[in-house]
């Protein structure tokens, strides 16, 4: 048994991983050691990719290219391998990832199975808009060929579905077209969540790629950094110079604190404020800005910490937001990465698919125990009422009765698990 | 083939860290690689993920018995034939348990064959061949488990230590040509070979680092690359330590 958490760093749980490098091999390994779960880089939050005391299917060494069409941009690959060596790859063959999700260290499996999405949803939908074919294997030994034209329920059964509906062997992408790793960028502080919906609003024609970082310390008022950028046509930008930087160890108490919080998001505020304007950026520090921060998870001490992450309906969006803030400032708690962002007015391709027409808040908090759960409480109450939901990814908490409210087609879904995989979160949400 | 390409052979290329050599190398510019494994199909998936990284490399898959002296001697014959050599990496090897091995004698023969015998075999096979041609480079990867043996696992170390000193014998007899022999040694190393390794909650090195090193130490032509470096400071405390302090130690 190994000890295995994800990446909220909340539990340590014993695991018997198995961990697969040939995928000739996974009919067989998934037959004999489940129930179990895919497990990648483990970068979703909370219990989505753990199941305790029970087999986890270990898939980063799957990570082999199958085949890559250049003039068509099709790539075909094992689930095990990273968006980062796809971009590193296609990026200077002219095609790039069309959507991207915070991190590139995560793979294609894991961006499937929580069928995840980037600044650019309002143009360009989630990572299952893309997917043309996939390959599950059932633990059975069956093997289900599917796609958005072939066997259409499985595929939207398997994208969004947590791993849930059979082990992702393979995946065909749709690539997109790109000039070259730079992105044309644009910075512009906002005082208020009226003028945020307002720049989203207006940046929605023009611009790919929209998010704002809010400061929810400053009296909940919804002050922030409005981010958005397109793809560049430059070509002479400086190369990116690599320097990661690893969290060497865990520090005793959350660094993130009361103590720290205030001088923190004051201070970026006004950097970002002063550093506003226009400008072009490789798509790594754009896209991934948290990448070569290594291992940043561990600076909320040993306790680990939660993401909670919204998304409410557009029609009450500023007004809800504004209270899920109000709510934060008064618990006197604060997130260091609060993320603010205007989905596009489209459905996912998933049945579990997370993003749908709306207002996403992204928050993350220490753990404080009985504190934080209360607090989440409140803010669950105010999505509950707001006909919202909660990012299955992130999540780690959230009770069942949130979960039924806000993924209204489960009973659509339930039908599709392989009866020989199970996760923490399937358990916790879903009874088994 | 191309005149002016790379031509590079790697033993054991389904194991992680040659993978990932392979990877670096391809990426670097197109080349001319053999891969050698003892399953064809899987030697084949590795080549196929090479081609998608670099399309106009040339790759091409060997299926070979490893243990068998006469047929690796017609083997690498057999890929000099097809032209000169710049690199050749021999990497394969099992990471056997200790205590079956010291229980079945089956075991620790299959062990000490595979992972000693085996790589001197090819490395024997080809250092003739490099000497008479007075070129390219010749790298063996043999493990920090060969520094000094333990009772954790000095089966496998032992068979490294036999790799130790025949690496360091040919680069005696080599000294005088331009043929380079480097030796690799591995720390514990986050590949399919030592997942058992993780339940001891041991901090392992990405394949992928460990890639970058011996790929490094290659084409510098360093005899002697511990990978990742830390491993050759803490090797030589573990191989000075006296006897009645080592003898404490539970490693």
């Amino acid at each position: 048994m190994v000890a295995v958490s994800s990446w909220g760093r909340l539990w340590q749980w014993e695991h018997d991983v198995k961990f697969l490098t040939d995928r000739r091999q996974v009919a067989s390994v998934i037959r004999t050691s489940n129930p179990g779960v895919a497990h990648g880089m483990g970068r979703s939050y909370g219990d989505v990719c753990l199941n305790p005391e029970g087999a986890l299917w270990n898939t980063t060494g799957l990570d082999r290219f199958i085949s890559l069409d250049e003039k068509t941009g099709r790539l075909v690959c094992e689930a095990g391998v990273l968006l980062r060596d796809i971009q590193r790859l296609v990026i200077p063959k002219g095609w790039i990832l069309p959507v991207t999700p915070g991190t590139q260290l995560v793979t294609v499996g894991g961006a499937i199975a929580n069928d995840v999405h980037g600044k650019n949803h309002h143009v360009l939908g989630t990572f299952g808009d893309h997917l043309q074919h996939m390959t599950l294997l059932r633990t059975d030994g069956e093997v289900i060929e599917c796609g958005p034209q072939l066997r259409r329920d499985w595929f939207s059964a398997t994208v969004g579905g947590l791993g849930l509906t059979g082990f992702i062997l393979t995946a065909e992408i749709q690539l997109r077209r790109v000039s070259g790793p730079w992105v044309d960028t644009e910075t512009i502080p906002h005082e208020n969540l009226a003028e945020f919906f307002r720049l989203a609003d207006d940046s929605e024609a023009d611009w790919e790629h929209t998010v704002s970082w809010i400061d929810c310390i400053s009296g909940g008022g919804g002050r922030g950094i409005f981010m958005r950028g397109n793809p560049s046509f430059a070509h002479n930008e400086p190369k990116l110079t690599k320097r990661g930087v690893s969290i060497p160890l865990v520090p005793p108490v959350s660094l993130v604190n009361r103590l720290t919080l205030r001088p923190f998001n004051t201070a970026y505020y006004n950097l970002k404020k002063w550093q506003a304007g226009r400008g072009v950026v490789h798509y790594e520090p754009f896209f991934y800005p948290l990448d070569n921060l290594l291992e940043w998870n561990r600076i909320y001490g040993p306790r680990g910490f939660y993401q909670y992450q919204s998304v409410v309906p557009r029609a009450d969006g500023k007004e809800v937001v504004q209270a899920m803030l109000h709510e934060i400032s008064s618990a006197g708690r604060g997130s260091f990465l609060a993320v603010l962002k205007t989905f596009g007015n489209r459905e996912s391709v998933g049945m579990m698919s997370f993003p749908c027409p709306g207002v996403t808040l992204a928050l993350d908090f220490p753990n404080k125990g009985t504190r934080t759960e209360k607090l989440f409480a409140r803010l669950d109450a105010i999505v509950q009422e707001a006909g919202g939901r909660i990012y299955l990814a992130k999540d780690a908490r959230m009770p069942r009765s949130l979960f039924g409210s806000g993924y209204p087609k489960l009973e659509n879904f339930l039908p599709y698990r392989d009866p020989g995989i199970s996760s923490a979160m399937s358990r916790r949400l879903m009874g088994y | 083939m191309a005149l002016n390409r790379k031509k590079v052979v790697i033993i054991g290329a389904t194991s992680k860290i040659a993978e990932h050599c392979a990877r670096l190398w391809v990426t670097e510019s197109p080349i001319d690689l053999v891969l050698v494994g003892r399953d064809l199909a899987k030697t084949e998936l590795v080549a196929a993920d090479l081609r998608v990284r670099s399309p106009s490399s040339s790759i091409h898959c060997i299926q070979a018995d490893f243990l068998a002296p006469i047929k690796i001697q017609e083997l690498v014959d057999g890929i000099v034939r097809d032209g000169d050599v710049d690199i050749v990496l021999i990497a394969h090897g099992s990471l056997p348990e200790q205590h079956p091995c010291q229980e079945k004698l089956e075991l620790c023969s299959a062990a000490l064959n595979i992972n000693g015998v085996s790589p001197v075999l090819f490395a024997e096979a080809f250092a003739g061949h490099m000497q008479q041609k007075n070129r390219g480079t010749l790298a063996v990867i043999g493990s920090v488990a060969g520094d000094r043996g333990r009772k954790s696992n000095y089966i496998y170390g032992a068979a490294k230590g036999l790799v130790t000193r025949y690496v360091q014998g040919l680069q005696h007899r080599l000294a005088n040509t331009a043929v380079k022999v480097v030796l690799i040694k591995p720390g514990p190393t986050d590949t399919p070979m030592t997942a058992n390794l993780k339940h001891t909650g041991a901090r392992l090195a990405s394949a992928e680092a460990v890639a970058k090193n011996i790929v490094d130490g290659i084409a510098q032509g360093t005899p002697v690359v511990y990978a990742p470096a830390k491993w050759a400071l803490i090797m030589m405390i573990i191989r000075h330590l006296p006897k009645v302090i080592f003898n404490r130690l539970d490693i």
